[in-house]
Formats: structure tokens, sequence, C-alpha cells
């Protein structure tokens, strides 16, 4: 075979050595883990989680040195590093590539799946104690870490798709993990065929780039996108854009995610909060290159970023499932990450940024729903809260720094990260700038009066406890990794933007940051903008919701918005009458004409044969005398012809 | 003479001979009636050597004579079987092999 040597490498990324050469661990070690759980059986029951837990911090580990080993390569050497692991697809002379790049991107997108994982498998041993299939559990979830993380690794769009589908899968399984109820069930069905519409996008995308380009490199293709003919690339765009749609949970294809809230809450944590819906922003800043080129593909990606921002928010405003809130603003935040990646040039560091950042803080809060739901016999409705702030101390607190951190108060996390994509889109200029600023800022309110709504719903107010509920909290193996959480929702935000550091490390991978050009608006007036309209979501929230108790029921007599917010603004209605019912309708002609048509023409032949012939099986009498008759019949017509012939 | 009147002749017999097939039962009498129709088909085939002055014809009935008795020494052995295991000669008894 092809020694490893021997292989062109694309220009910038350098070979795997040293440190680096441990990067196929990465991916090999939750692997196998999951291997062990799945195949092995119930006589891994006993230490399973513990070595669900291993895996996915001993590759944060390496994760970890390798990070600080690419750091410390100095400015002249390259922060790409590529390892190859093994041809996958050797056809003649073309080979299609296992090999695995480590670049600012790819590695920031480690810690951040084996970092938050690690805390959130610890979580869940606390979790799942009481469940039958905990083992089980930690297996499918070991399998989402590895795929995430081959999908991050991944050094072209085939080995991304393997990735892709490989979270797809774990999603899957890990929505519908408790598949006895049929709410799960249908809700894991719904999550995996929404994604698949998402899915055919990037298949075509990558075969679009095969048939194009002759490879699906990273390298290659990004080195021929400026050089191809301008439709070609923006249909690149807007296949990769529709994958992204359907992984992040993004208009048109968001109605998944509030279903997929049935899963586990470490699930929706860890799959639906903080790294795989995030997957399509990561695929948007990866193909940068192609975005840079087209522009008509990145104002589909603001576009669809800023109506997800304002519809997840509105939905976000009026559920009162606490996940499915949280699931809402999940598909909100991950609408500013478009937005700011839509921008163009420059703005991918930001979304970036704020995809870690909301990493942090939604992991934490979704933990922290977790928490809530443990002490309250799995209780979701948010009206049977209420009070929780003195029983469950920790988790009001560590919520409550997820909760600064999403709604933008300074120093949070979000704050810095949020701001940053409003001052971007702003600064666009223009009517769209305007527009898309607008957009981001109303959205902020909204994200500040929906938490605020949850935070006084749960926390605080009278108790509304069913009368079996008894709160209390949760054991020190769920609060230490929320605790953690908590600290990185404070300081995330303030490390990434000290002197601009993550922009700076991301250059490689995403381009380099625009130069600090005219401001629409002097950033100082914007952010006491941002924080006035924030101030003005939270003391709405107040207003209408801490000041009167929260009724038990749901009223009724609400404005038709807030019925359509109840609806998540008639997705599934859209959907429905949209695909599902026309697609039904069409499924059933086809059936009507593959039963009546293509059947009844086959069969009616068959039928007319067989009578026919049943009738001309009479004539065979068994009587030797008719034989002798026809014989003579047919002698008298073969003479008469031939005596017409001759006489003709 | 005029071979006209063999010609006539030859095909009442043939007339007779295939009546007789398509009316009598008795495998006997078909049988004979078939032998009446060969011959009558000889008698034509002779009649037509001599109308055209060579002997093809002749020749050919002389072969028509020789399958006639192979035929009459098959048929008549098929005959005297079935009569044996059904007590009859009619043709129409023996109608087993039919749809």
């Amino acid at each position: 075979m092809t020694p490893a040597k021997a292989l062109p490498l694309a220009a910038g990324y350098a070979h795997a050595s040293g440190v680096f050469s441990l990067m196929f661990l990465l991916v090999l070690l939750p692997a196998l883990s999951a291997a062990v759980l799945l195949l092995g059986g119930r006589r891994t029951n006993a230490w399973g989680h513990l070595l669900g837990c291993a895996t996915p911090i001993a590759s944060f580990v390496i994760g970890l040195v390798m990070f600080f080993g690419l750091i410390g390569r100095d400015g002249g050497q390259t922060r790409q590093i590529d390892q190859h692991l093994f041809t996958w697809i050797p056809v003649g002379t073309f080979h299609a590539n296992a090999n695995l790049l480590f670049d600012p991107l790819s590695s920031v997108f480690v810690l951040l799946i084996t970092g938050v994982g690690s805390l959130i498998h610890i979580y869940s041993i606390g979790y799942m104690e009481h469940d039958f299939d905990r083992r089980r559990f930690f297996g499918q979830l070991n399998l989402f870490v590895s795929a995430m993380l081959l999908l991050v690794l991944a050094d072209n769009y085939l080995l991304l798709y393997v990735g892709w589908e490989g979270v797809g899968l774990a999603s899957y399984l890990l929505i519908g993990f408790w598949s006895y109820k049929p709410t799960a069930a249908v809700a894991a069905k719904k999550a995996f065929l929404v994604n698949r519409v998402g899915d055919l996008g990037l298949s075509f995308a990558v075969m679009l780039m095969f048939a194009t380009f002759g490879t699906f490199s990273y390298a290659g293709v990004f080195a021929a996108a400026p050089h191809a003919a301008s439709g070609t690339v923006t249909a690149l765009g807007l296949l990769l854009l529709l994958a992204a749609c359907g992984k992040s949970a993004q208009v048109p294809l968001q109605s998944w995610l509030l279903d997929a809230m049935e899963g586990p809450t470490p699930v929706s944590a860890l799959i639906h909060a903080a790294t795989m819906v995030t997957a399509g922003v990561y695929l948007i800043a990866r193909s940068h290159p192609i975005y840079d080129v087209s522009v008509d593909a990145r104002t589909a990606v603001e576009i669809v970023g800023a109506v997800t921002l304002i519809v997840g928010a509105i939905i976000g405003c009026a559920y009162d499932d606490i996940k499915k809130v949280l699931a809402a603003s999940t598909m909100s935040q991950i609408g500013y990450m478009m937005l700011a990646v839509g921008l163009g040039p420059g703005a991918y560091a930001i979304g970036i940024m704020h995809l870690l950042t909301h990493g942090f803080f939604k992991a934490n809060m979704f933990l922290g729903a977790g928490s809530v739901m443990h002490g309250m016999n799995d209780e979701v409705n948010m009206r049977r809260y209420g009070g929780l702030r003195k029983v469950m101390p920790v988790t009001f607190f560590t919520f409550a720094a997820g909760y600064l951190a999403i709604i933008g108060f300074p120093p949070f996390a979000g704050f810095f990260s949020k701001d940053k994509i409003i001052e971007a889109a702003l600064d666009k200029g223009g009517a769209e700038g305007w527009i898309l600023g607008l957009v981001a800022l109303l959205g902020a309110g909204l994200t500040a009066f929906y938490m605020s709504r949850l935070m006084i719903m749960t926390f605080l107010g009278n108790r509304r406890w069913s009368k079996d509920a008894h709160p209390h909290e949760s054991p020190r193996i769920m609060t230490v990794p929320m605790t953690v959480l908590a600290v990185g929702s404070l300081l995330a935000g303030f490390l990434l933007v000290l002197g601009a550091s993550l922009q700076h490390y991301l250059t490689p991978s995403v381009g380099p940051s625009v130069e600090e050009g005219a401001h629409t608006m002097a950033p100082a007036v914007l952010t006491a903008l941002t924080l006035l309209v924030v101030a003005g979501g939270v003391a709405a929230a107040w207003w209408l919701v801490y000041r009167k108790p929260v009724p038990v029921e749901q009223p009724l007599n609400v404005t038709p918005l807030t019925w359509a917010a109840r609806r998540s603004l008639y997705g599934d209605a859209l959907n429905e009458s949209l695909f599902m019912r026309p697609g039904a309708y069409l499924t059933r002609a086809l059936v009507f004409f593959d039963g009546r048509g293509v059947d009844g023409v086959v069969n009616g032949l068959a039928a007319l044969v067989g009578g026919t012939s049943g009738r001309i099986r009479r004539t065979q009498t068994g009587f030797a005398r008719s034989y002798a008759l026809s014989m003579l019949i047919g002698a008298l017509l073969v003479s008469a012809a031939l005596f017409v012939v001759r006489a003709g | 003479m005029s071979p006209d009147y063999y010609l006539y002749l030859s095909a009442i017999l043939f007339t007779i001979g295939a009546t007789g097939v398509l009316v009598r039962r008795n495998a006997i009498v078909v049988f004979m009636c078939v032998e009446l129709m060969l011959n009558a088909v000889n008698l034509t085939l002779v009649t037509f050597a001599r109308v055209n002055g060579n002997l093809d014809g002749q020749i050919i009935a002389f072969f028509v004579m020789v399958v006639a008795a192979a035929e009459v020494v098959v048929g008549l052995a098929i005959i005297m079987s079935i009569f044996r295991s059904r007590r009859s000669a009619s043709v129409d008894d023996a109608n087993l092999l039919k749809y």
C-alpha cells in the first residue's frame, strides 16, 4: 500500500508527529468503550458507567495536551496538523483518505465536546442512577462523543459526513432512549426524519464537490472554490446551509428539536444544546472559503439565522415545559451563531465564540433543569414549580450563572459573545445591517424575557408543587459538574475575548478578523443600548410573571400570538399541511395506481390468457372422430385456399 | 377410355371412406374406411402416372401400400389390445385422453 509519507499533503498542513500522533485516540477511545458497553451486555453493568466516563476524560486530556502543543507552535510553524490514518476507498488514481485534521477550529471543538461531554457523563452517573439501562445509556453517549469528534476532526467532507451521520444515529438512539414511551419513540423518529432532509443537502453537496472539483478534501475544495463558477459555489453554499439547518434545528427544519426533549436530560444538555446542534455552525465556519466567495449563500445564512433567532425566542416565551423553553432558547441562540457566521469574513470567529460560551451556559442550564426534575419526580411543567431557591440552593446558583450568561449580563459569558454579534450585524451597514442588528437586539430582549420568566416560575414565587413532590438538592456527583459549568459560564466569555485571543487563534482556520473599521454605532453606546433592552426584557418578565401568582393551569384567555407560540408558531402544522398531507395523498394515489393500474393490467392479462385457454381446452374432447372431423375441415380449408390462390 | 372415370371413382371411394371414418363407431370399420381412402388415393396416383406418362405416381402408390400394410399391423394390434381390456371396439369408448 501507499506509505503515508508519499501521500501528497495539502499546502500549509504539517504531518502529525509527537503528541499529535495520538490524534486518532481521540476518536478511537470513546468508540472502543461504546463497542464494549453496547456489545458487552449485562456483564458490564457493574462498571459500565465508570468506563463510559473514563474514555471521554481520557480524550479530553489528550485533546488538552494537543491544544497546548498547538499553541506552543510559534508563528513560523503551521498550526494545521494532518494525520493520515488509512486509505479508505482506493480506486485507480483516486484515493478517499481517512485523514484527521487538528487545527485551531477543530481543537476548540475537541475541547468543548470532550470537556463539557466529560462533565455531562459524570453528571449522568447520578442522574441515571435508578435507570435499569444505565450501561446502554453510557454506551450510546460514548458513541455520540466518538462520532462528534470524528465530525470535527475530519479533513474532508466525506469523513465529516460519516461523523455527521454518526451523531444523527446517536441522537436518534438517545432521544428514543426510553422507547417504551410512545412519545419518545415518535420524537426520535421525527428527529431522524427531519435530519434526513438536511443530510440530503450534505450528501448532494459532497457529490457536487466531487463532480466539480474531483475531490472532497477541505484543502482541495477550498483551493478550487474561488475559481469555480459562481452558480456552483452558491449551490454548494445553499446545500451546506440545508444540512446545517437540519442538524442545527434552524427554520425551516426546526421542528424536531422541541420534541427531542423527550430524551434524558443529560442528552439534551450534551447533544441538543452544547455540541451536536452546533455542528451546522461548525460546518458553515469550516466551509468559509465557499461562503467568502458567494454573497448569495451568505445572505441565505443570515436570513435563516435571523428568522430562527426570533422564532425560537417567541416560542420560548410561551412554553411551560422547562426543557422545551431551553430547547427553543437553543434554537434562538444557534440562530445568533448562524447570523454571525453568515455575516462573512471576519465574523466567523464571533459565531464560534458564541458557540463556545453557549456550550457552557446552556449545558449548565440543562443540567440545572435535570437537577430540578430529579428533585421533582420528573415534573417538567414550570407551573408546578416555584420557590425552589430555598430547597435547591446549589442548583439555583449554578442555574443563575447560566441565566445571567444567556441574557448577556456583564461580565458573564454571553455578554461578550452576544454583544459582538449585534455589533457585527450593525456594522454590516446599510438596510441589511440595520435590519439584522435590530433583529438581534430584539432577540436579546426576548431572551431576557423568557429566561427571566423561566427563573421566576422555577425558583421564585409561591410553591405550586404537586402533593407527592418532595424537592431536594441533587447528589454531589450532579452538583459538581453543574458548578464547574457555572464557573465556565462566568469566565469563558471574558477569557475568550481577552485581547481578542480566540479570534487570533482561529485565524488559520476561518481567516483573519476584519480590522476595526467605522462602526455604525459606537460600541459603548451599543453595549448600553443592549443592556437597556435586556433590562426591559427582565422588567417585562417581572411585571407579567412575578407580580401576580402564577396560575397552576395554563390560562386560556391569551393573545393570538401566545396561542401561536404555544403551538411553536404552527411549525408542525405547516409541515403537516405542506409536506405530510400531500405526501400521504401522493402515497395513496400511488398505491391506488399500483393496485388498480399496474396490478390490474398484469392480473387482467393473466386472467385473459387463463380464461381463453380454459375454454379452448374444451375442444380436446378425447373423441377420435371429432379430431378426424377437424382434420378433414382443416384439409378442406387448405385445399380451398390453394384453389383460391391458384384460381386468383 | 378417358382417365376421368378413374378420377371420379377415386373421388367417390375417398368420400365413402371419409364419411365412414366420421360416422362409424366400430374401430374395425373405421380402419377399413381409412384403407379405402388410402386406396382411393393410390388409384389417383396411378391414374396421373398414366396420364403424365412417367412412373413416379406408381412408385409412390407402392410406398403407400407398404406403409398401409405396416399401419394395419400396428393399428390392428392396438384395436385388439383395447378390445381385450374394455370388451368393446367402439372408438367413442376410448376417450380418456382429453382435457
